[in-house]
């Protein structure tokens, strides 16, 4: 069989998966959360935890839960991370320094899971488990629970709360994270990814050379690093590492994994606002960018094979150009970060492609959550413009877009993009970060860029070749994450708390339906235009100049 | 009705605290340990690594690939790490870069110079993790005359060997057709002792 019928049969198989899925566990978790029922484990939480379920907050009120838990969260995981040497298993870790740590703790309680250490030396099992795995779970709960107040608050009519976030995040945990994550594990444990508390032993190896082997708890941590749309690695390469991805088979869970939440969110955003079509269009608005990007990355390597390198650097000869190409398309849309290549050795154009994923705002399909809500605000802003162009008030799902839905509409669009390119020209323009990076020229511009690119849409992938672990990048990598990743939620739940308030404007002939292929159209306008007409200039200087070179 | 005794911030610290530290334990040690049960009883061997032992002794683990030095073993791919086991990871370099060209040009130069025929793209690029357990069909085919050579075997004896640890694509179509370099290398040896 050759690569090409081998590769589009994987896709195939990927995209039947997601399909079979996408039905069932969207309409599963929009009963999650809007269940009037408790599970006894929960009651036992709520009993502990010492917070009334039954209870709903206004926007403000389920803000500061949102930005407390998260506060506390970012606390602990620094002060065990800093602590990590003084505790058990330590198994000759070398620990972290401050700032290392401060971006590390960051990085995981933003859903971006940045690394500028390395796994294997870096972080103690112990940390590994009880603070990364931890976080990866609670993060990726805090975007869904974000994304479905927001649902609410466009289906509920003049009304002043959108949910509980102690419930919406125990349940999102319980019901859908926790047991998609023990399956996933699992199947990863029978493909061969490790799960032991082994300490590092150096074997002597065939040839007499020696090795060292280490251990980890490593299939847990796996499932949801992909399902959370978390990404950061237990070892160094990520999911390159046989421990973490062993063959084809793991390599295509993976994939499916980091994919599946964020697109049923999709079809439960259609049940929750009482019109599946809706959902159908915002599926199909992911699916198009998902499914373009796969294409470009994937016909930029195959081309760059023609090449006697084969563009094979940096990636496994168990995958091949293919699958390779499938995880970073999938990895850089759904702001998961996570590799099973190294993405600084792609091609000029599959590298910038990889890039464009993430700078249009990780919508293709998105994180956890994060991707429903930039999804939404990028279909405002569609109908915004449409209304525009008529001269009529818009209106979106019977609730009208005026002056202060759209402040928060247009100043969530305009986070990222001011923190990627603010913080990319600084860094270009100081001597001493300039110096930290491997490639010079246009190929360094677009690993500087993709940095940022990746910090501020919490995305967590890297162009490796840059060295990130000192103090400049540590901290400002560190504020782009926590501004990328708190300041659009904020703005959303704002958002939350004016749609929640509105009564439903009765549709007329004059309403502009949103579940058209007219209207998938248009978003994917948007997306594209927004993007490059911000982006353009410096991807012009970094890949675009490169490819033509 | 809006969250009377859940709208203080300091309440709010609070509760989120001793959330943490629930969560923590359901997921940090319950969740963990529950998948490691699972490992223990269903899956011991992959769990532990998919180690590999020769004469009883772990020589490797078949998932991580290894330094092959001697004109005797097949070797595998480049790597960025050079298979250390605590530094994995690929060399991050484009193939714009001067050092990458310089490097692939050395490669080939060397694989043209040891086996007289074009180097396949695996042999000539350094994997993503430094650690890759296998290399193409077509890099283990060249390897082998001199393999062959170097143990005194022939030629077809060393290529069926190669045949049998060809490993095809799972189902088909997942993935590449793969030698894993370890698991060639104990066969060779055990054809020669």
């Amino acid at each position: 069989m050759s690569d090409t019928v081998a590769g589009l049969l994987t896709i195939a198989l990927l995209v039947a998966l997601l399909a079979a899925a996408w039905h069932p566990l969207g309409a599963w978790i929009a009963r999650v959360f809007s269940d009037g029922r408790h599970w006894r484990v929960e009651r036992l939480v709520y009993r502990a935890v010492r917070v009334d379920p039954d209870s709903e907050q206004g926007w403000r009120a389920y803000a500061t839960s949102v930005v407390a838990f998260s506060v506390v969260g970012l606390v602990l995981l620094f002060a065990l991370i800093v602590a990590q040497t003084h505790l058990p298993l330590r198994q000759g870790s070398a620990g972290m320094g401050l700032t290392t740590a401060v971006n590390t703790a960051i990085s995981f309680v933003t859903n971006t899971n940045w690394q500028s250490y390395a796994g294997e030396v870096g972080m103690t099992p112990i940390v590994q488990t009880v603070g990364l795995t931890v976080q990866n779970f609670v993060s990726a709960a805090v975007g869904l629970a974000v994304a479905v107040a927001l649902m609410r608050a466009i289906a509920r009519r003049g009304e002043g709360v959108i949910g509980n976030f102690w419930v919406d995040l125990v349940r999102g945990v319980v019901r859908i994270l926790l047991p998609v994550a023990f399956v996933g594990a699992v199947l990863l444990l029978a493909g061969g990814v490790i799960q032991n508390l082994s300490a590092p032993t150096t074997v002597t190896g065939v040839s007499g050379v020696e090795q060292v082997i280490r251990g980890g708890l490593v299939a847990s941590q796996e499932a949801i690093k992909e399902l959370g749309t978390n990404g950061g690695g237990y070892f160094n390469a990520n999911s390159a590492h046989p421990f973490e991805n062993p063959n084809p088979a793991t390599n295509l869970l993976e994939i499916f994994l980091l994919l599946v939440i964020p697109f049923a969110l999709t079809r439960t955003f259609g049940l929750m606002v009482g019109d599946r079509r809706q959902g159908w269009a915002l599926a199909g608005f992911a699916g198009l960018l998902w499914g373009t990007g796969v294409a470009l990355v994937t016909w930029a390597e195959v081309h760059a094979a023609s090449a006697a390198t084969g563009s094979m650097e940096g990636k496994e000869q168990r995958f091949g150009v293919w699958a390779s190409a499938l995880f970073a398309a999938s990895t850089t849309g759904t702001s998961t970060g996570a590799v099973n290549s190294m993405h600084e050795s792609y091609s000029p154009l599959g590298g910038g492609v990889l890039l464009g994923n993430m700078v249009l705002g990780e919508i293709s399909p998105g994180g956890v959550g994060s991707g429903l809500y930039g999804i939404v605000i990028v279909a405002l802003l569609a109908v915004f413009v449409a209304g525009l162009m008529v001269g009529r008030t818009p209106e979106y799902l019977g609730k009208t877009i005026g002056r202060r839905e759209m402040t928060c509409a247009a100043t969530y669009i305009l986070v990222m993009p001011v923190l990627v390119l603010a913080f990319t020209g600084l860094s270009l323009a100081l001597d001493g970060p300039r110096s930290t990076m491997l490639a010079s020229g246009p190929h360094g511009l677009t690993e500087v860029m993709y940095a940022y690119a990746s910090a501020s849409n919490n995305n967590g992938s890297a162009f490796a070749g840059l060295t990130a672990d000192n103090p400049w990048y540590n901290l400002t990598l560190g504020a782009c994450m926590l501004i990328g990743r708190f300041l659009p939620m904020l703005l959303v739940l704002r958002l939350a708390g004016l749609l929640v308030e509105q009564q439903s404007r009765p549709a007329t002939t004059g309403t502009m339906p949103t579940h058209t292929p007219l209207f998938v159209g248009l978003l994917t306008g948007i997306a594209v235009v927004v993007a490059g007409l911000t982006f353009f200039p410096a991807l012009a200087l970094g890949p675009i100049a490169e490819a033509l070179s | 009705m809006a969250s009377r005794n859940t709208s203080s911030t300091s309440r709010q610290l609070v509760a989120a605290l001793r959330m943490m530290l629930v969560l923590t334990g359901l997921l940090g040690v319950v969740y963990p340990a529950a998948v490691w049960v699972v490992g223990r009883v269903g899956f011991d061997d992959q769990a532990r690594g998919s180690l590999v032992r020769r004469d009883g002794v772990v020589v490797g683990s078949s998932l991580l690939g290894q330094n092959f030095t001697g004109e005797r073993w097949f070797t595998g791919r480049p790597s960025a790490s050079n298979y250390s086991g605590d530094t994995s990871g690929g060399s991050n370099l484009a193939a714009s870069s001067p050092d990458q060209r310089k490097a692939v040009r050395e490669r080939a130069d060397g694989y043209d110079a040891a086996y007289g025929t074009n180097a396949p793209a695996d042999a000539l690029t350094a994997s993503g993790s430094g650690l890759d357990p296998q290399i193409s069909v077509a890099n283990a085919r060249a390897q082998a005359p001199r393999v062959a050579r170097a143990n005194g075997l022939t030629e077809q004896a060393v290529r069926r060997l190669v045949d049998e640890h060809t490993q095809g694509r799972t189902l088909g179509f997942l993935g590449e057709p793969r030698v894993t370099v370890l698991e060639l290398n104990l066969a060779l040896e055990r054809m020669t002792r």
